[in-house]
């Protein structure tokens, strides 16, 4: 079975998920995995598929990409099913005054701790920046990571804080 | 331990409802078995349970499957008639020593039970035994006024709660319902791989 990893981003307007989605659905290709949203006027999405080989799907795509409007990448992957939970699951949020660097200031003490990111979305409203992240951590690290955090936030004059995301089983 | 003895409000039999008093599963005076715990996209989890008759001696065998289900389930608080494959409005709940309960009633089952007052909603992520492989945010009541009835007497009963097991209780409300958390997530982007296993 071919996975393939398909990218698509173009300026926003109604009916982009079901075009795209309409030309996976008639070629065969199985949308797994994906996630799309609206990014200062882009709608992006980034998608796994299963089926078709990936030249087919960009044959396919490049009616929509004709208009100029959207741009589309297909690539065949290697299946890796669910990768294994690597620690504990937390939430970060920063906010405070946009400036460079922010995201990536942040995101390298917690890949210094050990830690890894798993999803993670910035917003820009006016002068306010925000980053979101959710963050699988080792066992036993948080404290101390919450305290790098503080010191790098500090020093970039942002907000941060660093709470476990570990779900209520009911 | 709270047994919720406030009154009902206006207009209703204030006579018919009480606490649970010293109820508890041994009172059901049958055996539980412990069933298989089905897992979403089964059918029966997207259908409203029926109503059922409290006193029946199917219901009261039921109650007693759910608690053994429940007690042998590691980390479960609660359990639905339907996530055992059984379309009604029944289930157990039990938030005993877990670190976000404050109210707590112990082990108790609740027959055709609904939420009369609901307020002071808070988000919070949770899982579920019959979807494993995924968690969602979802806003909830942290201040909760349940009635229902008790299986084996049928005794209505009122229960006033809080925090964990007001959200314990919602989400098996829900269950009973044909409803799933991910029926209640918060946007396109609450829900999540699950992480962390018991």
């Amino acid at each position: 079975m071919n996975e393939l990893a398909i990218t698509v981003i173009g300026r926003d307007r109604p009916g982009i998920v079901a075009d795209v989605a309409e030309v996976l659905a008639r070629l065969g290709a199985n949308l797994t995995d994906s996630t799309m949203t609206r990014l200062r006027g882009h709608f992006a999405m980034t998608l796994i598929c299963t089926g078709p080989d990936a030249a087919e799907v960009e044959t396919a795509l490049v009616p929509l990409a004709a208009e100029g409007q959207l741009l589309a990448t297909v690539r065949a992957v290697t299946p890796d099913g669910e990768v294994a939970p690597a620690g504990e699951p937390y939430v970060l949020a920063v906010h405070g005054s946009d400036r460079m660097g922010i995201v990536a200031a942040m995101t390298r003490v917690l890949v210094d701790a050990g830690g890894n990111v798993t999803d993670l979305s910035t917003r820009l409203a006016g002068s306010l920046y925000v980053v979101l992240a959710e963050v699988e951590l080792p066992a036993g690290v948080a404290e101390t990571v919450t305290g790098r955090l503080h010191r790098t936030a500090a020093e970039l004059g942002v907000e941060v804080t660093l709470r476990p995301a570990d779900p209520d089983l009911l | 331990m709270s047994d919720g003895q406030s009154g009902p409000d206006g207009g209703r039999d204030v006579e018919a409802y009480a606490g649970l008093g010293d109820w508890t599963p041994e009172s059901l005076a049958v055996a539980g078995e412990v069933r298989a715990v089905v897992s979403a996209p089964h059918q029966v989890l997207s259908r409203a349970g029926d109503e059922v008759d409290p006193t029946a001696e199917e219901t009261v065998r039921l109650a007693a499957d759910l608690v053994a289900t429940m007690r042998v389930s590691p980390g479960c608080v609660g359990l639905a008639a339907p996530q055992v494959g059984v379309a009604a409005q029944v289930f157990a709940v039990d938030v005993t020593g877990h670190p976000k309960a404050v109210t707590v009633h112990g082990t108790f089952v609740l027959c055709n039970a609904r939420v009369v007052e609901a307020t002071r909603w808070k988000p919070g992520r949770e899982g579920c035994m019959s979807v494993p492989d995924l968690t969602g945010d979802v806003k909830r009541a942290s201040r909760l006024v349940v009635e229902g009835e008790l299986p084996g007497t049928g005794a209505a009963v009122r229960l006033v709660t809080d925090g964990f097991e007001a959200r314990a209780l919602q989400h098996e409300i829900d269950h009973c319902a044909g409803l799933l958390f991910l029926d209640r997530v918060a946007g396109a982007h609450a829900v999540y791989q699950r992480k962390v296993y018991l």
